[in-house]
């Protein structure tokens, strides 16, 4: 609808305080909303009812044990944050992890992207209508779950990898069990598939809603899935490889028409990628370490201090203590991003030398993506909404922060 | 008389539950009956807030399935029994929460779910509340960060239990 044919029709204007308490806005988020009937006129997100202070509470922990909170951004894809601090911390020391501890990486990252795909199909599904699709993918995250379980002893916030590696290693027994479950993973693609992908209902409700062309995506800041979904090769796996990806063969799906639809074929393609890229893990993953020689104690605390100097506030000199030892950590700055199941998920940490992070600041694909909403709903009716905050994958944890 | 016969055959099947033999009539206390129904049928309210509301999807989903204890999950709260407080309550969040209790009819229920529903957690920060317990009457607490499935059901059972020893909560009065 134009815009003049909407000016036409002002008279019925009808506003919405649509959550922070609504089944599908995927968490604690409000969208205000204005309609006209019910076509979308405007949408104001507010975000921050999930503000938990983590960037700030970092600062007063040590590099290891800020790790745990990590885990708490993106909680239904714990590991790839854990791997992307470390990844952080890792290049901001100059250290690198053994190839073992890489695959690992690797192959663990794979699968929570699965496992956020599949919660991301499961919901996005729900919202729309289906409710056997939810059934269906749970029963495979269950079994993902189970292997985070047999891996680490964590089934959702992990904290497995280390700074340097990983904290434990992997059982030839579990890896059997991961590379057998791959084979069926692919098979319970096809039947997702199968309820979804020419279902008309599907069609119907996906086809030209959201539509971003790949221009406006990268002006908008979308990363992920929503940006590739117009088509535009941006994959941090590719352009700026980390860990093992540099050796093994995958595909980047791309979409064509920027829509919700494309972006559902996007993400679906890409879990048949990551049951391929953790097949390639299981087959090529070398002996060895799991955790480099270089890597810093646990128990950083006791001996990083950090020093005063005139410049600092009180608060800080409060924490520092005047004692000038070795420094633990090389002083500086660092940006650095992974691919997340999301989207880029970029790491800025400052460092003063001591043994705690000066600043941490987290550049969250789900706070750029909600940014987008107002500009994807533009001249939508109001059940489409609902599509399109399903298809940008949320989640406010990360979000908010 | 053929009645005072028939009291005399009264057998006791359960605690405080006696059936009249030969017939179908179960002679018990009304707190017993109302508990009995309250407790198979406790419908929470789709109310996530953090890390933990996806633990509490899937033990709702496929494999752990709340569905056979009688437990579905409302999207209203005029309709719901329970709220699982399920993640972090935030100053900006605690009204609503508040609000969404108090929209909810009696009896109503509370299960503070997590660490942070439960005392704050790791977030001992400026934005977080330091458990649900401050402005809402928490029933059952159930720690773990998040809590597996199996502890959520635990929980709910322990509310279970806690529903059938309730006394005179069924007139006006309370």
């Amino acid at each position: 609808m134009g815009q003049l044919e909407i000016e036409k029709l002002t008279e019925t204007r009808f506003v919405l305080q649509m959550g922070p308490h609504h089944p599908a806005t995927h968490g604690v988020l409000k969208l205000y909303t204005e309609f006209e009937g019910e076509r979308v006129l405007k949408i104001v997100p507010d975000v921050g009812y999930l503000h938990r202070g983590i960037e700030k509470l970092a600062e007063s922990k040590t590099y290891p044990s800020a790790m745990t909170l990590t885990d708490r951004l993106d909680y239904i894809s714990s590991m790839t944050n854990n791997i992307g601090y470390c990844l952080a911390v890792e290049r901001l020391m100059g250290i690198e992890p053994p190839p073992r501890a890489k695959f690992i990486r690797t192959m663990v990252a794979e699968l929570t992207r699965l496992s956020s795909h599949l919660l991301w199909l499961a919901t996005h599904a729900l919202d729309i209508g289906a409710m056997t699709v939810f059934l269906y993918a749970f029963r495979e995250r269950e079994q993902i779950l189970d292997f985070f379980e047999k891996i680490c002893g964590a089934r959702l916030t992990v904290s497995y990898p280390r700074i340097g590696g990983v904290r434990v290693d992997i059982n030839e027994k579990v890896l059997d069990e991961i590379y057998k479950f791959t084979e069926i993973m692919l098979k319970r693609v096809d039947e997702y598939e199968g309820l979804l992908t020419e279902n008309r209902i599907w069609i119907s409700r996906t086809k030209g809603v959201g539509v971003v062309s790949s221009e406006e995506a990268l002006s908008l800041g979308l990363t992920g899935p929503a940006l590739r979904g117009s088509g535009v090769y941006y994959d941090i796996r590719k352009l700026i490889p980390y860990d093992a990806y540099p050796e093994v063969d995958f595909e980047v799906p791309l979409g064509e028409n920027g829509d919700t639809y494309d972006r559902y074929l996007c993400r679906i393609k890409e879990m048949r990628q990551s049951t391929l890229i953790i097949k390639q893990c299981i087959e090529k993953i070398p002996e060895g370490d799991i955790l480099t020689e270089q890597a810093p104690d646990i128990d950083i605390p006791h001996q990083g201090k950090r020093q005063i100097s005139a410049g600092d506030s009180l608060w800080s000199g409060f924490i520092q203590f005047v004692d000038k030892k070795t420094e633990l950590m090389p002083p500086g700055e660092i940006y650095s991003a992974i691919e997340a199941p999301k989207g880029e998920l970029g790491f800025y940490i400052i460092s003063d030398g001591s043994g705690r992070p000066y600043r941490m600041r987290v550049r969250a694909p789900s706070f750029i993506h909600i940014s987008a909403i107002p500009k994807l709903c533009e001249g939508h009716l109001l059940a489409d909404v609902i599509a399109i905050i399903g298809t940008l994958d949320i989640v406010m944890g990360e979000a908010d922060r | 008389m053929t009645y005072t016969k028939e009291i005399k055959e009264l057998i006791e099947i359960d605690e405080g539950v006696k059936i009249i033999k030969g017939s179908n009539v179960i002679v018990t206390t009304l707190d017993k009956l109302v508990n009995w129904g309250r407790s198979n049928s406790l419908w929470p309210l789709t109310f996530g807030l953090a890390c933990c509301a996806i633990e509490m999807m899937a033990a709702g989903a496929s494999h752990h399935d709340l569905d056979r204890f009688g437990i579905l999950f409302r999207a209203s709260p005029r309709q719901a029994d329970v709220i699982i407080i399920a993640g972090t309550v935030t100053y900006k969040m605690a009204p609503v929460v508040k609000r969404v209790y108090d929209q909810m009819p009696e009896p109503k229920y509370v299960v503070a779910m997590g660490s942070c529903a439960c005392t704050g957690g790791i977030f001992n920060t400026y934005s977080t509340v330091q458990g649900a317990d401050q402005f809402l009457p928490v029933d059952v607490y159930i720690p773990g960060c998040p809590p597996r499935p199996e502890a959520l059901m635990y929980g709910l059972l322990k509310l279970k239990e806690k529903i059938m020893k309730e006394q005179g909560r069924w007139g006006s009065w309370r």
